[in-house]
């Protein structure tokens, strides 16, 4: 009897991409570059993660413009509150960990309280490490939806990251933005219509066996899911939904409404509770609309630390996983 | 349109800076009045602290407090609001008018100070340790675009319990901010007990200069001790962030509040409050008297 090689955790932040995906280095860094070449207001702030945030591209092309504020994530956002209150957007970023546990009551009453426009980018989000709860963000919207006035932006891949990065400049008030970093995957090319706008869920793929509606790396798995599900004679629709809040109930509502038989299945690189999902469900409940309601996500708990095609498969949350979650269901449904 | 002339509000000498001060301090007992409470045992503390602060060092446009080369204000503490009430009417930012409104619904002058509620009031305060760092970042901001504008910071010696204050030292000396003054209230009081049995403050000026700083410790209730101290701060430009640490007396001028056993939010009953008054206009009486009196 042979038994598996045991799968290494690698680097703190092991990359998303699968074998042969056309992927993209630092896209949010190359982004914030282009950006403040045509935006005199716009800084870089860090504590301390500058090049784990990508943040070091936009500090190597403006070093004048770029703050290194220390391993202190409360000055981070204070001193990014003052940097906006004289009439800069200060892009702030650590992990999304720090900036959700320990900086909270500062990112709260020194930002969004006064409504003020600093940008945080925070990487790490959900189960995208293997270092275990230290890092894993897998409870970062349930943290951050309860604020007022912070927008909570969940990106897909590369496209999404550029785009959510202009976006950001142009959207006056604070933002959170869940980052991938390093070599980002690109897969949301493949939809030419698609156009990342803050508060706005988009349908990427259309199909009446089931409605997955995703959000951040979630998205990938959905989009690679629906095809292998397709192979296999099963229609999956994909609503992305990159804006966690203010979330775009109408076009949620209607895309549930254009199949109301289909059941629901929402997506989240985060803990099922107080994410996407649960957004949805009170969403759904509030308009008395009642799908058959299911969430994929991770699970109420610290999670494992190791490599991250383990983990993913342990909680459900990779390809297989979720082409497995949705084929009992629709096999069943197709049965009855 | 601009105003032809903004009113400007110009040093003051001392004589002048003592009857601010007593004016601050019967403006804050005035809105204690309204609402039958208040911190006034640190609006009468910090008085002489304020009057200085607006009345010689900083730079300022009463018509316009958005002026965008105006001297910011950050009250880090948002139950000083009061204080920061009294000076900003006395400062004419604020009508005199708006004392009978303080603390009630829908005024401009709430409990604890709120930047979106009142002119003149920067920062929110009230979640202690965010000034500094606040300041650290309009500081730096300040800086990149050349403004010779300067931040003031009143923080208050139970606030030197916040681990993000110090964050904010550490950073303020690190990027040199010459245009950033903190001041500490040391009134030894805090929300629980006195603040030296909370949690133990002292070597302060020995603290902060080992985080890089200029600091200064001086009487907060003497007003020629303060304008030499603000003076001095204003003149270093020596790419290090100055701190003068004040120590104050919570109830100053009022010989009842002197007297009463120090809490955070000092006891005031209803009869009490015209008595205040009285000794308060008594106690300014006679320090003019002797104050002329030194000088004739």
């Amino acid at each position: 009897m042979t038994t598996q090689p045991r799968l290494k955790t690698s680097a703190m932040i092991a990359s998303l991409a699968a074998e042969g995906q056309p992927t993209t280095s630092a896209p949010f860094g190359h982004a914030l570059v282009e950006a403040a070449a045509a935006d005199e207001r716009i800084v870089g702030m860090t504590a301390d993660l500058g090049k784990y945030t990508d943040l070091h591209v936009f500090a190597q092309a403006y070093p004048e413009r770029h703050y290194q504020m220390g391993m202190a994530e409360q000055l981070l956002m204070s001193a990014g509150a003052g940097m906006a209150r004289e009439g800069f957007i200060p892009f702030v970023t650590t992990y999304g960990v720090f900036a959700s546990r320990r900086a909270y009551d500062f990112i709260c009453m020194a930002i969004a309280e006064e409504r003020l426009n600093v940008k945080i980018v925070c990487a790490l989000p959900g189960l995208t490490t293997g270092y275990g709860p230290s890092h894993q963000a897998t409870e970062d919207m349930a943290i951050f939806r309860g604020m007022p006035n912070l927008t909570i932006v969940d990106p897909c891949d590369a496209v999404d990251i550029e785009q959510a990065t202009h976006a950001m400049v142009a959207h006056d008030g604070p933002v959170y933005l869940r980052l991938l970093r390093g070599k980002v995957p690109r897969v949301l090319d493949r939809f030419p219509n698609y156009r990342f706008e803050i508060g706005r869920a988009r349908r990427l793929m259309d199909g009446e066996d089931a409605l997955i509606i995703s959000s951040g790396l979630m998205t990938m798995r959905a989009v690679e899911a629906a095809d292998l599900l397709a192979e296999r004679g099963m229609h999956v629709g994909v609503l992305h939904s990159p804006t966690i809040k203010p979330l775009d109930a109408q076009t949620i509502l209607e895309e549930i409404q254009r199949h109301p038989q289909r059941p629901v299945y929402v997506a989240e690189n985060h803990s099922v509770i107080g994410g996407l999902g649960e957004s949805v469900a009170a969403l759904l409940m509030n308009a008395g609309v009642h799908p058959e309601f299911h969430q994929i996500g991770l699970p109420d708990a610290f999670l494992d630390a190791g490599a991250l095609p383990t983990l993913h498969d342990r909680y459900g949350i990779s390809t297989q996983a979720v082409v497995k979650t949705l084929a009992s269901r629709i096999s069943l449904t197709h049965a009855s | 349109m601009q105003p032809a002339t903004h009113r400007v509000i110009a040093p003051a000498d001392i004589p002048a800076l003592r009857r601010h001060a007593y004016r601050i301090r019967r403006h804050a007992l005035l809105m204690g009045e309204v609402q039958g409470q208040g911190y006034v045992g640190q609006a009468l503390g910090i008085a002489d602290v304020l009057a200085v602060a607006y009345f010689r060092a900083m730079n300022l446009r009463a018509d316009d407090p958005e002026w965008e080369e105006r001297d910011r204000f950050l009250l880090s503490i948002g139950h000083y609001a009061i204080a920061l009430y009294a000076a900003l009417i006395e400062a004419g930012v604020i009508s005199e008018s708006e004392i009978e409104n303080y603390g009630s619904d829908d005024s401009m002058l709430p409990m604890s100070g709120m930047a979106a509620y009142t002119p003149g009031m920067e920062i929110t305060g009230g979640s202690l340790g965010h000034g500094l760092g606040i300041g650290v970042g309009m500081a730096l901001g300040l800086k990149r675009k050349q403004s010779h504008s300067r931040i003031f910071n009143l923080l208050s010696d139970g606030e030197l319990n916040e681990g993000s204050t110090w964050e904010a030292a550490a950073s303020a000396a690190h990027w040199k901010l010459d245009n950033l003054v903190a001041i500490v209230d040391v009134n030894d009081q805090q929300a629980d007990d006195k603040s030296s049995s909370v949690l133990g403050y002292e070597p302060i000026a020995d603290k902060w200069r080992a985080f890089g700083w200029t600091a200064l410790r001086v009487d907060g209730n003497d007003i020629a001790t303060l304008v030499e101290a603000f003076d001095s701060a204003l003149e270093s430009a020596d790419g290090k962030p100055c701190v003068i640490i004040c120590d104050t007396l919570m109830g100053r001028g009022v010989p009842l509040l002197e007297n009463r056993d120090k809490t955070h939010f000092i006891r005031v009953d209803e009869d009490e409050w015209r008595i205040a008054l009285k000794q308060l206009d008594d106690t300014y009486a006679h320090s003019s008297d002797a104050a002329g009196s030194e000088h004739s």
